[in-house]
């Protein structure tokens, strides 16, 4: 396998009008890894995720993902390249059935790069799998409206899980969520990183992030300020007076 | 069902309707049958980019207008080759003007296609109200530009001849039937393409477009190639529709062809029968069209236009699915009740 | 071309372009600034022309004076019909679609109202302003066209005040950018926008006596005004009064010079060009970003 990172962050920022969303941000991402980033409310994470996706255009800095070079690619090719991610606030589409939200990234992502799921039948049975996964199934013909808040969230992730992904990118995919259920999910990503799935976790439930993380990025006003090992950043005192310590 | 099923026996409801219009042996009953024929075209081809997409076109009247105008200016053509053409050119025009009225929707279409795909590609990378905008300046514009185009007639107008009959071996059809006909197709075609439309790959897409642009992407539907791709659909239907109008007519004049009713009612149908399904524009447009072809005959055409502003306003605040949305919640309401 | 036809052109220009100012300012509150597309505002004006015509006829009042009367009806007016809209539309995220059909039902149902009261006919008003001309050397300053561009110019400049100065105008300007700023301050962003959108439907009031000064009137006049408003309001940069004076005396010279030297019949294009210009080239118009 090569040493080059899955994902490239150089030198990326990003401005509102006079506002500095980003400045600057430098992040690898090596295959396989499990990232967590933390950073408190408006701090870029969100904004930082959005220029990987293409969902925004940073202005300065490159993105690469296995190699290629994505600045300038729409959001769709940069999903169909292997990046996933699910959003912050839940944006389900309403007017379909849960079920029918996941075959969305099949019939538009998967399928163009296998013919593996032909069939109606299989593009079904995949769905009710990914619902299974996030403990949805028993909603499946219901519509977004009719779900809670809490199940929104995991139709989200199930959503962006879809895409088959290289890279999966979990926005706050756990606020709100029980005790148990956090587990659940941990779990669950977990189970995806085993098959080889790379994964960044944006949380803000702390002992989620250290539980799953193996590297933990600290974002405070639009700049990187801490990289490395979990236990060693939780104790690094700019991220405790910047973040933990307030 | 499948598609081409669908296509057949929608055809053959349609002869039915036909052969019972010619039993009659009454001209008027073709020359209704006609425009109510014309809007479930309209009505379709609107709701493929508005009731699908969920982007309101405004500029039906434009995009209709220029099917209309392309068959004028092919007959202009045809008529006076030589003085425009000479040699080679003129031969081979000779030989394939005058157009049949299938190749000039056909023509229609391709050109108000092309226009759809323009207008799209300059406006739809923003936000949806600017490609709405866009399109209503659209009509004014075209309309000034046929104003100003003498070879099409400008602000005078321009007759058309038709012939009175046609044949095809041993039939012979009058032309309005001839016309009636080839609407009726059209309209066949284009019900079956919506439907079709709404059961494929891209169907799927369009709703998600409609109802979450960035979780789309998000999902990798290339939204605005979608997006364009509906807006040349669309408007290549609006061009067929229109495309015969100077033989229904006879006489084609700019403030017509670019009537505002065309705009309205091609909005008001669908937004009346149902924007989700292919049966909201179809249910529209039948109900719509047929009342305004009997309120013209008994009162003022002012007032039966005034009556589809006020249904569309009226739709849309109270009843925001339509008829077909107001049947499917009393169906499962009664469907409640059973259980 | 010799220079005083020039000078003439930009002349009649910047006057058109101040009488375009009166009628974009309205859409440039409602659709720069709420975030509701108004596409019927061009109907309001046509009704405000038809509201001068009436009363001038009869009464034979000054259609400014009876503009200006009208305000507070018509900001009653503009009121209701966002309650309305908020009620259907906004409350239920549907204004994409059905929002924007409903503008156009209102659009529709005004035009062929009038049709029906007043017929196809054109309709003017009596005033001592419409008729001569001031004469500076070679420059014509026709009254029926100085007297409409100095109301306008009053009118935005009065606005732009009202909203950079007094508590209420400030929340209009803050409403489409931070709702809930707004709630923290105890202010109900719902009637901050249903004042402002009463305030752009009062300005149709004088808009459309200031159109009827300008040329004669007939109900489907409004529909040319739609391609022009939204491309001035665009170019302007969505909801900037200054920005929106600004475009709409440079669509006025535009207009000015194209009927100047091609022929007036081609004008109602030029508007429409400028929109897909500003569309593809600049979306965030003049004084944008």
């Amino acid at each position: 396998m090569s040493q080059a990172p899955l994902l490239e962050v150089k030198g990326v920022g990003k401005r509102f009008g006079g506002f500095v969303a980003l400045e600057d941000i430098d992040l690898d991402v090596k295959e396989g890894e499990r990232l967590g980033l933390i950073g408190p409310n408006g701090s870029g994470k969100s904004t930082l995720v959005n220029c990987v996706c293409g969902t925004l255009h940073n202005e300065t800095g490159s993105v690469r993902f296995a190699g290629q070079a994505l600045d300038g690619l729409p959001a769709h090719r940069r999903t169909h390249v292997g990046l996933a991610r699910s959003f912050q606030l839940p944006r389900p589409f309403m007017s379909m059935r849960v079920v029918d939200n996941l075959r969305v990234p099949l019939l538009y992502t998967v399928r163009r790069r296998s013919l593996l799921i032909s069939s109606q039948k299989e593009l079904d049975d995949r769905c009710m799998e990914l619902l299974r996964q996030v403990g949805l199934d028993a909603k499946a013909k219901r519509m977004p409206s009719d779900l809670t808040q809490v199940e929104m969230r995991k139709l989200e992730l199930a959503r962006a899980m879809a895409a088959e992904p290289k890279l999966l990118i979990a926005d706050e995919a756990m606020a709100g969520l029980s005790h148990s259920e956090i587990e659940d999910i941990i779990a669950l990503l977990l189970r995806l990183n085993a098959q080889g799935v790379t994964i960044i976790m944006i949380e803000h439930i702390m002992r989620a992030v250290m539980s799953f993380s193996q590297r933990l990025a600290v974002l405070v006003s639009g700049r990187k300020i801490a990289d490395g090992a979990p236990a060693d950043v939780v104790n690094n005192p700019e991220v405790v007076s910047a973040y933990l310590g307030q | 069902m499948r598609s081409w099923t669908f296509f057949l026996s929608a055809l053959g409801v349609g002869l039915v309707f036909f052969l019972a219009a010619l039993g009659l042996g009454n001209d008027y009953v073709f020359f209704a049958g006609y425009v109510v024929l014309q809007y479930i075209v309209l009505a379709t081809a609107w709701n493929i980019l508005g009731g699908y997409c969920g982007y309101v076109n405004f500029g039906t009247a434009a995009f209709f207008a220029l099917g209309a105008y392309s068959s004028v200016a092919l007959h202009k053509l045809g008529a006076n080759v030589n003085r425009y053409a000479s040699g080679f050119l003129a031969d081979i025009l000779h030989l394939i003007l005058p157009l049949s009225l299938p190749s000039l929707v056909i023509v229609g279409g391709i050109v108000s296609g092309i226009v759809g795909l323009g207008m799209g590609y300059l406006t739809l990378r923003l936000r949806g109200v600017f490609f709405a905008i866009a399109t209503l300046a659209m009509a004014v514009v075209l309309q000034t530009l046929m104003i100003n185009w003498d070879f099409v007639g400008g602000s005078r107008g321009a007759y058309v001849i038709r012939p009175n009959s046609i044949s095809a071996g041993p039939v012979t059809l009058s032309y309005i039937e001839y016309l009636f006909l080839v609407m009726l197709v059209l309209a066949v075609v284009a019900l079956t393409v919506a439907r079709l439309i709404e059961r494929s790959r891209l169907g799927i897409g369009f709703s998600t477009i409609r109802d979450d642009e960035m979780a789309a992407e998000a999902a990798g539907v290339p939204t605005l190639r979608l997006k364009l791709i509906a807006t040349m659909i669309s408007g290549a239907f609006m061009g067929m529709a229109g495309a015969p109008l100077p033989y229904y007519l006879g006489y084609i004049e700019p403030s017509s062809a670019f009537g505002l009713p065309y705009a309205v009612n091609s909005i008001a149908m669908p937004m009346i029968g149902g924007t989700t399904s292919w049966v909201g524009p179809l249910i529209g447009a039948i109900l719509l069209g047929s009342l305004q072809q009997i309120a013209t005959v008994t009162i003022s055409s002012a007032v039966n236009l005034l009556i589809v502003g006020v249904l569309l306003v009226a739709f849309v605040i109270i009843a925001p699915a339509g008829i077909v949305g107001l049947v499917e919640s009393w169906r499962r309401t009664r469907a409640r009740a059973a259980s | 071309m010799s220079i005083d036809l020039l000078m003439n052109a930009i002349v009649a220009g910047l006057l058109l372009g101040g009488f375009y100012a009166a009628v974009t300012v309205g859409i440039s509150i409602s659709f720069g600034m709420l975030d509701v597309v108004n596409i019927a505002h061009p109907a309001f004006i046509i009704l405000g022309s038809y509201i001068a015509y009436i009363v001038n006829t009869h009464f034979g009042i000054d259609p400014i004076l009876i503009a200006v009367l009208a305000l507070p009806a018509f900001y009653l007016l503009g009121a209701a019909v966002y309650q309305l809209y908020y009620w259907a539309f906004e409350r239920r995220g549907q204004e994409a679609l059905r929002g924007l059909a409903f503008f156009f039902g209102l659009l529709f149902i005004t035009e062929v109202g009038l049709i029906l009261v007043f017929g196809v006919d054109y309709r003017y008003v009596e005033a001592v302003y419409i008729g001569p001309t001031w004469r500076l050397g070679f420059l014509d300053f026709p009254l029926r066209m100085l007297v409409p561009c100095v109301v306008a110019v009053l009118l935005v400049v009065g606005l732009q005040l009202y909203l950079t100065h007094t508590f209420i105008g400030r929340a209009i300007m803050a409403v489409a950018q931070d709702q809930l700023a707004l709630r923290l301050l105890a202010v109900d962003p719902i009637r901050i926008k249903r004042i402002a959108f009463g305030i752009s439907i009062a300005t149709a009031s004088l808009a459309g006596a200031l159109l009827i000064i300008i040329q004669p009137i007939e109900p489907s006049v409004g529909r040319e005004y739609i391609g022009r408003v939204f491309a001035i309001c665009v170019l302007g940069g969505m909801g900037s009064l200054p920005g929106t004076l600004i475009a709409a005396m440079l669509l006025g010279i535009v207009e000015s010079f194209t009927a100047t030297f091609y022929g007036p019949s081609w004008a109602p294009a030029v508007a429409f060009g400028f929109l897909l210009l500003t569309l593809a080239v600049r979306p965030a118009g003049i004084l944008g970003r």
